[in-house]
């Protein structure tokens, strides 16, 4: 390999093992930034030597996820998979995971590369990656500020996939916003989505976005919704519409351990043999007409949306063999909803960062019907997004049916925070203390804290919470990853 | 006593949550025994302007900006004599630069509704973040968000405000908004009204007024919270 990328590779490489001998936990983006200096062009380079496939992941929520069971899957069927695990999806986290990969002649041993990104970064990434295909999970709200609206988001993303004009584009049938791609890019499409009726009505409450035709304006009509604006929509006047999806999930029920849901595909016929052969205890065959499958212990019922957008990708990858029993008993969890023992009690810390993400988790909250504290931190540093109006897009007439004993609020903009319920009739206290609070509630409360914060708060509760649990382990060092990344996506 | 708030385009004009502004209006009319309807008023359907007390005009991304003007153009004679003849209108953003003569975007220039002699051009860097401003109209200072690539001249026009921290109408950082007859236009979001609860009586008082005689009062509510947050803004840009 050339020297100039066998000194991006020694560099990152040197540099990480520094960060690590410092004890400034995993080295975070800067191997990729050293390496990017050396050589401009590594990325696109390490990335051509994988084996097999490149996938991407872009979209609003859920990438992390859907990465996470791509990478899952993959590694299941034992495959070797380069990915930037710790979500830091800007250009210097995608280029130091592909770095650190690395072996020191800059050789890359990979068969699939699984890489979710910002889509901030989207077009230089794609550019790097020349990806094999991309999912695009959803197009929502976010940080405004950092953001701007959906339609700039659109307009980036079109730019981006531009960059890989053959790629399979894999995307969610559902939402009006980002399935407009499906009309603009030229790219071989293949959707999911998840049927009429498949949910509970009200499983999944949440915010309308601007329900309008991305192709001429008009607006939208809906025959169903399952969360946000997403469901079964048409426009009336060109004719555009939520297409027949080649991925869907119908029929969701939540039980004891989690959301249950039949996969049907074109696909699934040999699925469905192989899965009836497993009597695994999280997910088995049916049994069903069609050879449709069922698949259970789905924490949160938007998982469904990202174990579909992920089997979607790896079928059009024709890799999705094994995908049933790899999922068997999958944890959900991506760090970023963290269980904690405190007092005896149970913490649970849970991010929320836009009006999405805190409907899901107030909807999350209710399922769970035990009596419960509810502890809502809200921060407005850069981080976080200075602009918290989004707190106005919530419907927290939910927060009324958790079964909550107390609310307390905290963070800098606690009084905004109180405020918003105010005019949902819900009282709360109010606290500069949360340290305190939470010693309180696990000590004298219902034992069942339930806690709601955004970027910032993320990572200083983790710590507190991580001091006051008994045997925990460590996350610290994915969260320095963490907020090191967020420092540049808000610079 | 029963007031009518339109909420118009809540479809396409609803960014930075200023559906929260609807909430406060309605909200601060029930705490006080007084009926507050809310009416959506949604495009291509013709709007009834003499049975709406408040208006409600957001801001969208561009494109929903565009589509909301035709709609309004069609509208645009009737809301000029819902603002003539003294109706209560709260425009926010892009609901405030519609007002105006036109708006000077990047690529095009929309024409406005010409109901406030003022205009607006784009600039490359948008102005972004926390505004205090001081207004004569009000005690407390009012605290916003604002987040626009237009900047817009007032002209002869009555501003909203001094500002006293963040840009305001133009990158001066002079002026924010404008007062006229009873119409509040502003760049703020944040919502605008929950944290400044005079600025949402001084448009519910005006709209009784309007409807039920001189002699309509408001009465005081307990605004502690609404204080609270309002003062925590000041005091950090103090």
């Amino acid at each position: 390999m050339e020297l100039r990328s066998r000194l991006a590779v020694f560099c990152a490489k040197a540099a990480d093992r520094l960060i690590r001998r410092l004890g400034l936990g995993s080295g975070g983006t800067f191997p990729g930034y050293a390496a990017r200096l050396a050589d401009p062009g590594i990325v696109g380079r390490l990335a051509g030597m994988v084996r097999e496939k490149v996938i991407v992941v872009v979209g609003t929520n859920g990438k992390t996820t859907t990465t996470g069971i791509l990478c899952h899957v993959l590694e299941t069927a034992g495959k070797k998979v380069v990915t930037n695990r710790m979500g830091a999806n800007m250009q210097n986290g995608i280029a130091t995971a592909f770095v650190l990969a690395a072996d020191k002649r800059a050789c890359l041993d990979a068969d699939y590369a699984c890489i979710e990104v910002d889509e901030f970064a989207s077009l230089e990434a794609l550019l790097w990656l020349k990806p094999h295909c991309v999912v695009v999970t959803n197009i929502f709200r976010d940080q405004l500020d950092r953001f701007g609206e959906v339609d700039a988001v659109l307009e980036r993303l079109k730019e981006a996939v531009g960059q890989a004009p053959d790629a399979a584009l894999v995307l969610n049938g559902d939402d009006a916003i980002s399935y407009s791609l499906a009309y603009s890019c030229p790219n071989p499409v293949f959707s999911y989505g998840v049927g009429e009726g498949s949910l509970r009505e009200g499983a999944l409450e949440g915010v309308r976005e601007s329900p309008f035709c991305r192709l001429c304006g008009e607006p939208l009509t809906y025959t169903f919704f399952h969360y946000g604006h997403l469901g079964g929509w048409k426009c009336p006047k060109c004719g555009a519409g939520r297409p027949r999806p080649d991925y869907s999930a119908e029929n969701a029920v939540s039980e004891k351990e989690g959301f249950t849901f039949e996969m049907k595909s074109p696909g699934m016929e040999a699925f469905g043999t192989k899965i009836r052969k497993n009597r695994g205890r999280s997910m088995e065959g049916a049994g069903m007409p069609g050879g449709a499958c069922r698949i259970r212990g789905v924490k949160f019922a938007y998982n469904i949306y990202n174990i579909l957008a992920a089997y979607a990708a790896l079928d059009a990858m024709n890799a999705s063999e094994g995908f049933a029993d790899a999922m068997e008993g999958y944890d959900y969890g991506n760090h970023r909803e963290s269980m904690f023992n405190v007092a005896g009690g149970r913490v649970q810390l849970h991010l929320a960062k836009n009006p999405t993400g805190f409907q899901q988790k107030l909807s999350f909250m209710q399922e769970d019907p035990r009596p419960k504290d509810v502890v809502i931190q809200i921060n407005d540093t850069e981080l976080d997004g200075q602009d918290i109006s989004w707190l106005w897009d919530v419907d927290f007439r939910a927060l009324r049916e958790v079964n909550a004993l107390k609310i307390v609020v905290g963070g800098t903009r606690r009084y905004d925070m109180g405020l918003r319920l105010k005019y949902e009739g819900i009282d709360c206290d109010f606290t500069s203390d949360l340290q305190k609070t939470v010693v309180r509630l696990a000590e004298r409360g219902t034992g069942n804290l339930y806690m709601i914060v955004n970027y910032s708060g993320l990572y200083s509760m983790n710590r507190i919470l991580q001091k006051l649990n008994k045997g925990g382990q460590s996350h610290e060092a994915y969260y320095r990853t963490f907020i090191s990344e967020s420092a540049q996506l808000v610079r | 006593m029963k007031l009518t708030i339109g909420h118009l385009y809540p479809n396409l004009l609803n960014l930075y949550g200023d559906g929260g502004n609807v909430k406060c209006l309605q909200r601060r009319l029930q705490w006080r025994g007084i009926e507050g309807e809310v009416a959506l008023l949604s495009g291509g359907s013709r709007i009834d302007f003499q049975n709406v007390d408040v208006l409600l005009l957001g801001g969208g991304s561009d494109r929903e900006q565009e589509i909301a003007c035709r709609y309004l153009r069609e509208a645009g004679g009737e809301l000029r004599c819902f603002v003539e003849s003294g109706g209560v209108l709260l425009a926010v953003c892009g609901g405030y630069q519609l007002l105006g003569n036109y708006y000077r975007t990047e690529k095009t220039v929309i024409e406005g509704l010409g109901i406030l002699d003022i205009y607006t051009e784009w600039k490359p860097q948008r102005l972004v973040g926390d505004v205090i401003l001081d207004s004569p109209a009000f005690r407390s200072p009012v605290v916003g968000f604002e987040n626009h690539g237009g900047r817009t001249y007032i002209g002869g026009h009555e501003p909203l405000g001094r500002v006293r921290h963040g840009h305001g109408n133009t990158d001066q950082g002079e002026w924010e908004g404008v007062l006229y007859k009873n119409v509040v236009a502003t760049y703020l979001h944040g919502p605008l009204l929950p944290k400044n609860p005079e600025v949402c009586d001084y448009l519910l008082e005006r709209a009784l007024k309007r409807k039920y005689g001189d002699a309509a009062r408001l009465e005081a509510l307990p605004d502690e919270l609404e204080h609270a947050a309002n003062e925590y803004m000041v005091e950090r840009y103090r």
